[in-house]
């Protein structure tokens, strides 16, 4: 993994349930912490890029619940949420995760695993999505996918923008 | 993307762990199947299935030397594995490319009030 914040993500399939995504940035990890977990700091990445976040709830305690949900351009309306399991400040953190977007979204709820590594003065992020069957993992990685069509969709609106 | 309910699909082919595993074993070298039995320490009908069911699928593929069958990965094989992770990545790749923009903006603002730890 290249040592660059500006570096890509890294999605491992570490078994037939799980996706393991690492990142290493450059910052100190109490502040990637607060990135994470303050509600108009997560407000401002979330969305990758591919739409405005019109809900973002954050209950920061065990047992706490919460809600991202994004519009993009296109109208479509893409919502994630939980309940958290395990809070380690600037540690670790668990939450289980539900993708609204599939039929019977609880009874695929993931189980979601943030672990920050200070190393340096960067820090070593790591999301570890756990889900019970290797059918809910597929769809989860497939929630990924209209996220690319969209981005797709949006490039040409760019490139139709620029041509007036 | 669409994936075809088949066995005859990579997806499904590699599922098996097992599978994977003869995968990790054949992207280190050819080998001939005694050679896979002997490094994962399975049973030789076990892997012989398994190399059936990765053939089928193109993941591997198979040559003959001498009194020999050596087997190979065949990566091409397994690039729509690659491209239906490979979105996935983007988004996030995209999400932390703005988080990188929010913290950057965060050390300063930190350096500078002592405001926060």
């Amino acid at each position: 993994m290249a040592a660059t914040s500006s570096g890509t993500a890294t999605v491992t399939l570490p078994t037939d349930e799980q996706i393991l995504v690492t990142r290493e940035f450059d910052a100190p990890r109490h502040l990637v912490w607060k990135a994470w977990t303050t509600p108009e700091l997560v407000r401002r990445w979330w969305h990758a890029n591919r739409g405005e976040m019109t809900i973002c709830d954050i209950d920061l305690r065990v047992g706490g619940g919460w809600r991202y949900v994004m519009v993009t351009p296109g109208g479509l309306e893409v919502g994630f949420h939980g309940e958290y399991r395990e809070i380690v400040p600037n540690e670790r953190l668990v939450s289980t995760e539900v993708y609204e977007g599939i039929p019977d979204a609880e009874e695929h709820a993931a189980l979601d695993t943030l672990t920050l590594a200070e190393v340096d003065g960067r820090t070593i992020l790591r999301v570890l999505v756990e889900h019970r069957t290797r059918e809910g993992r597929d769809l989860h990685i497939d929630s990924g996918m209209e996220d690319g069509m969209q981005d797709a969709l949006d490039l040409l609106e760019l490139a139709a923008v620029s041509l007036v | 993307m669409a994936r075809a309910a088949t066995t005859a699909d990579v997806f499904n082919a590699v599922a098996e762990p097992r599978r994977r595993q003869i995968l990790d074993v054949l992207a280190r070298g050819e080998r001939p199947v005694n050679g896979v039995v002997a490094e994962l320490g399975l049973g030789q009908p076990q892997v012989s299935k398994h190399l059936r069911v990765l053939r089928e699928v193109g993941a591997v593929d198979v040559r003959t030397e001498g009194r020999q069958r050596l087997y190979r990965l065949n990566g091409h094989a397994l690039k729509p594995i690659h491209d239906w992770v490979r979105d996935y990545e983007r988004t996030w790749s995209k999400r932390f490319e703005a988080l990188d923009v929010v913290l950057g903006e965060l050390q300063p603002k930190e350096a500078g009030d002592g405001s926060d730890e």
